[in-house]
């Protein structure tokens, strides 16, 4: 009852998806406004309506029913709830349901508090949005359908892909379909704004959120599927340039520099056709992550199981999309008018700059991504390319941007003082001349380009406080003034600089782990010991836990500073014998300050010695600490007062005043 | 568009299968001498794994990677250079095995792209900003409504303009 209740709502949802693709449309070019209001019920109802489809895919997996082959084959009674739950969208039919339902969720918060927005335009960008969600659902119940039953019910469910099982799952695809969904909120409204044919200033102010929650959840969807990855392989590595990583950073790329332009286009009315391109590349590039990883088109013998009806309806909807929302914008972006100018030097001139390279970094890992497919279906010739191809062309791109970065906030709008920046970054300078010079001076070994990496590093994140430092007048106003000053700064000044403060911690996590890393591979036998960096770890020997539907076998080492015991750590081998005994790596982590010390273990030998992987790491952590001050970044951007309480009023004085630029 | 994650680990799992008792670079592997081994690491890490996703020999735990491993290591110990035993690799199993495309034509888009689109982006940017700078000094100095300006347009562009 439940599986076809939940069925039945999808369908409901997409009939009323079709009915909010065109009433509002069509109201919209006739003015007709009851057709227009239409819009925004029919994106509530569409959020029930796939809300309850969801929660009763969701009720099937609690209660564990295997008569639903999808929870059959990913589900199993033994797994704790936490994992029931998040094999919903473990699999390939149910993270589909995700999709749709933050979709849906999207849609109806614009229908909610998108009061302030003209009638056309809102009604223009929940139908087009509505044209998602209608070719997903359609998409769903017609090539991976979650409610399909099975006429015999199975005692006991399949299970969850072992790897699988860990809190990451709860967390990383949840955020990233958040960043992914949320770009579709940017398209709609760039869509909306080409059928109108008209934009200003406030639409960048409407979207600016959307791009910012959309962004933000994409660095923290990113940056945890990183850290799981890290410490889920057991050799502790954080960044593959994988396919399928790559999926998650294009968008990444594109929306940054969408966030960026955006900024442009609502404080000075320029760079409006680029900033609608990249709202539509920023989403575009999301479907077609959706359509590398969905459609198994990168998969090799390994990976799942090839379903080519999926392929070509995911490719369908991508052409449809991207095709339609390219043409639009061949056709009607010369119809928008160009806004303010300024000079090279300045602060717009810098964004575009910052534009430039992140375009140019996210156009990159597409062809680096795609060329291999696109060579073999052209000439038939198989190559690879890996990760030494992203180093060699994606580094360089990103050290010209990584040291305009702190340049950027100083320059004034219109025409920027690029000297007296340069002036005002004399201290971050030195400061990043003095960190390069240390590290020379502490570290041996490591690539010689290290220690300037890390002077970059130092760079930008002393570069991002010097706008905050000067702005408030640290040191040279009693500290009563400069917390004043402090707090009446606009959130967004905090927020840039925070975010761009978590670019250089980032940084600094990557270039510390690769070059000053160490690894210690060995056999041991109970007793012996191994060093790495300052640290000796003996190994105990070995005992056995049951887990709820797994064995652990776990290794029992102790961490010794010279003399001193600083702790246990307990590396694991977990096995799962309703999955034939499939075993995980579960690594064992010691946090020391920033870097961790990380030791994973394989099967024991034959001999009763235990192959032991043991890492020092670095700063590692450093590099998803950054994310987060990147994520704090945006949250603070958020909260600031024009995009929390600003928004409504421009944008209605705007529209009565003849600075709403009409279409010619 | 699962996790990010998913593909890969799933490519794991199903390595895992193949061979429940290997493990990346595993410690019976590694070379007593030190230097030999780093270099056994940095051609390792420049090879693809020829049976899974992405991954480098280094990284994989298939059974092909370690013979691979092994491979390499006895090569170095007889004294190859590093660009033989590349060489003798790709001799055997083609370009596929390289994760850097060496430059050839068929590379040759792969690795002029990043630069081309930055020339390509950066003249764009220019000429457009020319041509805004030219239209806009003429028109951008007195304040017209847009009749005007798209009379003035008119005037000046003849045809072309709207």
């Amino acid at each position: 009852m439940i599986p076809e209740l939940g069925q039945y709502a999808l369908m409901l949802a997409f009939g009323v998806a079709l009915i909010q693709g065109t009433m509002p449309l069509v109201g919209a070019r006739t003015n007709d406004s009851l057709l227009m209001n239409m819009a925004a019920p029919a994106a509530v109802a569409q959020f029930a309506f796939v809300a309850v489809a969801f929660l009763a895919l969701a009720e099937c997996y609690v209660v564990s029913d295997f008569s639903v082959l999808n929870v059959y084959q990913n589900s199993n009674s033994t797994m704790p709830l936490i994992y029931r739950l998040t094999s919903v969208w473990g699999n390939h039919e149910g993270s589909m349901m995700l999709w749709v339902s933050i979709l849906a969720f999207f849609g109806a918060l614009v229908a909610l508090f998108g009061n302030n927005l003209p009638a056309a335009l809102k009604a223009d960008a929940l139908a087009v949005q509505a044209w998602i969600a209608a070719a997903f659902e359609l998409f769903i119940l017609t090539t991976s359908n979650p409610f399909l039953r099975i006429p015999n019910a199975p005692f006991e469910g399949q299970d969850l892909n072992p790897i699988l099982q860990d809190p990451g799952l709860a967390f990383h695809p949840p955020m990233l379909y958040l960043g992914y969904v949320g770009f579709s909120i940017t398209f709609s409204f760039a869509i909306a704004a080409l059928l109108e044919g008209r934009i200003d200033a406030a639409w960048a102010r409407w979207v600016r959120p959307w791009v910012l929650l959309a962004w933000m959840c994409l660095t923290l969807g990113i940056a945890g599927g990183s850290y799981w990855s890290y410490y889920e392989l057991g050799w502790g590595g954080f960044w593959f340039w994988d396919p399928v990583e790559n999926a998650s950073l294009m968008p990444w790329l594109a929306g940054t520099a969408l966030l960026h332009s955006a900024v442009v286009m609502e404080k000075r009315e320029a760079l409006k056709v680029w900033t609608i391109l990249l709202a539509i590349l920023a989403f575009s590039l999301s479907l077609i992550g959706t359509f590398l990883v969905r459609s198994g088109v990168l998969t090799s013998v390994h990976a799942f199981a090839v379903d080519p009806r999926r392929g070509v309806f995911i490719l369908a909807i991508l052409i449809a999309f991207i095709g339609g929302a390219l043409s639009l914008y061949a056709w009607r972006a010369p119809l928008l008018k160009q806004g303010g100018l300024f000079a090279p030097i300045s602060r717009e001139g810098a964004l575009v700059f910052n534009n430039l390279f992140l375009v140019t970094a996210c156009a990159t890992v597409l062809i680096g991504t795609l060329y291999p497919l696109a060579l073999q279906a052209l000439t038939g010739e198989k190559i690879s390319v890996g990760p030494p191809f992203f180093d060699l062309t994606f580094g360089p791109l990103f050290v010209p941007l990584m040291i305009a970065m702190p340049f950027g906030p100083l320059l004034g709008w219109k025409r920027g003082d690029l000297l007296g920046a340069a002036q005002r970054l004399l201290a971050a300078a030195l400061l990043a001349a003095v960190a390069v010079a240390a590290t020379i001076a502490a570290t041996q070994g490591g690539p010689v380009l290290a220690p300037f990496g890390v002077g970059v590093a130092v760079f930008i994140m002393a570069g991002a406080a010097t706008d905050i430092i000067e702005r408030t007048m640290v040191l040279r106003l009693p500290l009563r003034s400069v917390l004043s000053r402090a707090w009446g700064l606009p959130r967004s000044a905090w927020g840039t600089a925070f975010a761009h403060f978590g670019i250089g911690v980032t940084l600094l996590g990557i270039i510390g782990v690769t070059a000053w890393g160490s690894e210690h591979l060995a056999e041991v036998k109970p007793g012996q010991s191994l060093d790495i960096a300052h640290y000796r770890l003996t190994f105990d020997g070995t005992f056995n836990r049951i887990g709820p539907n797994y064995q652990d076998l776990v290794g029992h080492f102790t961490v010794h500073r010279g003399s001193e015991l600083i702790g246990v750590l307990q590396p694991t081998r977990r096995t799962f014998p309703d999955r034939d005994d499939m075993a995980t790596t579960e690594a064992a982590l010691m946090t020391r300050g920033v870097s961790q010390i990380y030791v994973s273990i394989g099967d024991p030998n034959k001999d009763g010695s235990l192959p032991v992987r043991l890492y020092f790491k670095p700063q590692v952590l450093l590099i998803w600490l950054g994310a987060m001050f990147m994520f704090f970044g945006g949250a603070l951007s958020l909260s600031d007062r024009r995009l929390r309480i600003g928004a409504p009023r421009p944008a209605k004085t705007k529209l009565a005043k003849p600075a709403l630029q009409p279409a010619e | 568009m699962i996790a990010m994650r998913y593909l890969r680990v799933i490519a794991l799992l199903a390595a895992l299968f193949a061979c429940a008792h290997s493990w990346a670079v595993e410690p019976d592997e590694v070379l007593p001498n030190p230097v030999l081994e780093a270099r056994a690491r940095a051609i390792s890490k420049e090879l693809r794994c020829m049976v899974c996703q992405n991954e480098s020999i280094d990284e994989s735990q298939a059974p092909l990677a370690r013979d691979l491993r092994l491979l390499v290591r006895r090569r170095i110990v007889a004294g190859d250079s590093d660009q033989q035993i590349i060489n003798f690799l790709v001799s055997r199993y083609g370009e596929f095995i390289l994760l850097k495309p060496p430059l050839s034509w068929n590379t040759l888009t792969l690795w002029g792209a990043p630069p081309a689109l930055l020339i390509f982006g950066a003249l764009m940017i220019i000429v457009v900003e020319r041509r805004r700078n030219a239209g806009r000094s003429a028109s951008a100095t007195a304040d017209l409504t847009a009749e005007e300006e798209a009379r003035l347009a008119q005037i000046l562009h003849g045809d072309n303009a709207t």
